[in-house]
């Protein structure tokens, strides 16, 4: 795992459907100068930037870590551009961790953005290749099958996936930074929303959104403030076209999350991790995340949703900022994961910070459920 | 830093126009060959350099991974960047210690699309890309900034070409004509992949190429703000990566035009001895995505050979030389 690493700063823009006030730059600067100003620092003190996004033809801009190294100060500096799919912003905090990890820099920028508005996300991922059959579909399609073989094979009732897009909506009443913010948002009303790709209806999936987030990260001699430490990271990929591959409960996802609870010395991560942020775009991916992180045994992920222990006032909280259910800048949304992880062990998650939260787990997962990024942060030194 | 070095290094047989391969069958040979150089079959990270726009449409890496075979799920990692800043990222994750090897690729074909005009979109989106500027037009600016001489400018397109045709990897391209001047890189369809390893490992192989110095630095997107008869980046990056501590007896650059090549040569300090581009460099092969990292892989395979000592590779991004990449690769640690 290298030198020690630390999260010093963290900056969010207020997630909503269209961002028409700013441009790209403008959005990204816009977080990076609040992680900066957390951090008490300025672009002076910045070593590199490492940014991340989806896919480039969501805004119709290719490799745009060209355009955005001025408003991100990166002139004269090192710039990397990160991109795996959905899980893009977890990866994105982990290639910056690395670079602290491995001793090559004292203080990274990262920063994740989407700007939906832009472009139209459904058709850039439903485009045709020209050397593959395509599916023609968008992630609803995608998934919604996954789905329903989770309900079959746990035999979990229909209504696991409305618990969880009412609690994350709930949570997201209290992050001034959510997108979705619902007020009275009760199982009745996301049942009458129209069903999309069945079983998953209109407020059981992500909005659009237009957002960044951005983190600074520190080797331990150059800490400022109050720091979350890096006890763990870890990246996992699986083929999205292996035969026999379990796309409901995926190998990567397991293996990954075995080698971060490795690093970070976890045997029981319901007991052991005090709050969790984790990629859950559509609302039935919380059970089954559940069972995939060792949460919870083989189907029986949905008894903990159903219970409430999911809840931010639960025995292991999940998504206590509203999570990808409430905002959805896709290339971020990995990022905010991580940094809202960090926010919660900073004690500075403000109205839905969890009570004493000491240590947190970051999750994105992108691709066919394929790539994964977890880390594991704490309040305490590693 | 820990000692990385390079062992093994593979590329397709160029070709400049579409073969009907897909990025995974172009991908899946070169990968194999990597895995018998290095007689390693897994890796501790894997790491890959692509863009999605080559081939219009999204995720271009996810494909790739079948033709890793990544099972069981590996460590991975991608940059919508050439392979070269993918080479990188290995090389940075090499250095936490844990892990002792790395597989990196590159990939594109640019046969099905057209380079230029997708290049425009790389540009800012609301002040540069809706003046239409294509690739060819920003190097023009660059050429005219420098002021280059024209006869040196075809002699190094000569030179490229005929070393192309000596490199069996390479286009097999023609002298240069007035209809036919070559002072833009060919569009080629390719893909590249290296095998880095440290620790204890490195002792399995006779003649690793170490890297002993590694660095990139970006500068401002917008030309205006740019000296383009000079490469500040390149510079500085050549400087961190310490080209300058010794003498060089090979340099493989990105010189995705030719007027590059002076304004690099400039930067690198490089003394007249050195050879620059014997594979035939971009002019003679440019497949997108992987020709930064071919540079590379061409550089440490002279060390790799023992016809090198000490080699510099370049590799670059952003329109005008605008993000630059040096490694010093040698036979010494």
């Amino acid at each position: 795992m290298g030198n020690r690493c630390a999260v010093i700063g963290i900056g969010q823009t207020r997630y909503t459907t269209k961002r028409q006030d700013v441009s790209i730059a403008g959005l990204v600067r816009e977080a990076a100068l609040r992680a900066l100003e957390d951090a008490g620092l300025t672009f002076k003190d910045i070593d590199a930037v490492v940014i991340g996004k989806a896919p480039d033809l969501f805004e119709g801009v290719m490799m745009p870590e060209a355009y955005l190294a001025d408003a991100l100060g990166a002139a004269g500096k090192p710039m990397m551009r990160v991109h795996t799919a959905g899980s893009v912003g977890g990866s994105t905090g982990l290639v910056g961790a690395s670079l602290i990890q491995g001793g090559v820099h004292e203080r990274v920028l990262v920063v994740a953005y989407e700007k939906q508005s832009e472009s139209n996300a459904t058709w850039a991922l439903s485009t045709h290749l020209p050397y593959n059959a395509s599916l023609v579909v968008g992630a609803g399609g995608y998934f919604a099958p996954h789905i329903r073989e989770y309900m079959r094979r746990s035999g979990a009732p229909d209504h696991i996936g409305t618990l969880v897009a009412v609690k994350d909506r709930q949570n997201a009443l209290k992050n001034p930074y959510a997108h979705l913010r619902i007020p009275g948002i009760d199982r009745a009303m996301v049942e009458s929303t129209p069903m999309l790709w069945e079983p998953i209806r209109y407020l059981e999936t992500c909005p659009s959104s237009d957002g960044a987030c951005a983190m600074v990260l520190a080797a331990e001699s150059a800490v400022t403030g109050r720091p979350a430490w890096v006890h763990g990271t870890a990246m996992r990929s699986e083929p999205i076209f292996r035969a026999g591959r379990d796309t409901v409960n995926p190998q990567g996802g397991k293996d990954c999350a075995a080698d971060v609870y490795r690093q970070a010395g976890i045997t029981d991560p319901r007991r052991e991790i005090d709050v969790a942020e984790v990629y859950v775009p559509f609302s039935w991916y919380e059970p089954m995340w559940l069972e995939n992180l060792g949460f919870a045994a083989e189907n029986e992920g949905w008894k903990l949703t159903e219970a409430g222990c999911t809840a931010l006032d639960g025995d292991t909280p999940w998504n206590a900022s509203g999570g990808v259910l409430s905002s959805n800048p896709i290339g971020a949304s990995g990022l905010i994961r991580f940094a809202e992880a960090a926010l919660q062990v900073r004690g500075m998650a403000g109205e839905h910070q969890v009570e004493g939260a000491r240590t947190a787990l970051g999750h994105a997962y992108g691709g066919g459920a394929q790539f994964f990024a977890m880390w594991i942060v704490g309040a305490d030194k590693p | 830093m820990r000692e990385v070095a390079i062992v093994a290094f593979a590329q397709t047989e160029h070709t400049d126009h579409d073969t009907g391969l897909t990025e995974p069958e172009l991908l899946l040979p070169v990968i194999e060959e990597v895995r018998v150089k290095s007689g390693l079959r897994k890796f501790g990270f894997t790491c890959s350099g692509s863009c999605d726009y080559l081939a219009g449409a999204p995720f271009s890496f996810v494909s790739a991974l079948d033709s890793l075979g990544a099972w069981p799920p590996i460590s991975e990692s991608h940059v919508e960047m050439d392979g070269a800043f993918a080479l990188y990222e290995a090389w940075v994750r090499l250095q936490h210690g844990d892990i002792d090897s790395a597989l990196v690729y590159g990939f594109g074909k640019t046969s099905t699309s057209d380079l230029r005009e997708i290049m425009t979109l790389q540009l800012d989106p609301y002040y540069l890309a809706p003046l239409g500027l294509d690739q060819l037009s920003f190097a023009g600016l660059q050429a005219s900034a420098r002021g280059a001489d024209r006869a040196e400018l075809d002699a190094i397109v000569r030179r490229s070409r005929a070393d192309g045709r000596t490199n069996p990897y390479a286009l097999n391209l023609p002298d240069p004509t007035p209809e036919d001047d070559g002072h833009a890189a060919p569009i080629t369809d390719g893909a590249a992949a290296v095998v880095l390893v440290a620790g204890d490992l490195i002792a399995n192989y006779p003649r690793p190429a170490y890297i002993t110095g590694i660095a990139h630095r970006i500068e401002p997107h917008y030309l205006g703000m740019r000296n383009l008869a000079l490469s500040a980046s390149a510079a500085d990056a050549a400087s961190a990566a310490g080209v300058g501590k010794g003498p060089i007896d090979v340099a493989e650059l990105h010189t995705q035009f030719s007027h590059e090549e002076p304004i690099l040569r400039d930067a690198f300090g490089l003394p007249a001895g050195t050879v620059i581009n014997p594979s035939g460099g971009p002019l003679a092969a440019n497949p997108v995505m992987a020709t930064g990292l071919i540079r590379i892989g061409e550089a440490a395979q002279r060390i790799l050979d023992g016809t090198a000592r000490r080699a510099v590779a370049h590799a670059t991004s952003g329109p005008c030389l605008q993000h630059n990449l040096v490694a010093v690769l040698s036979s010494e640690v």
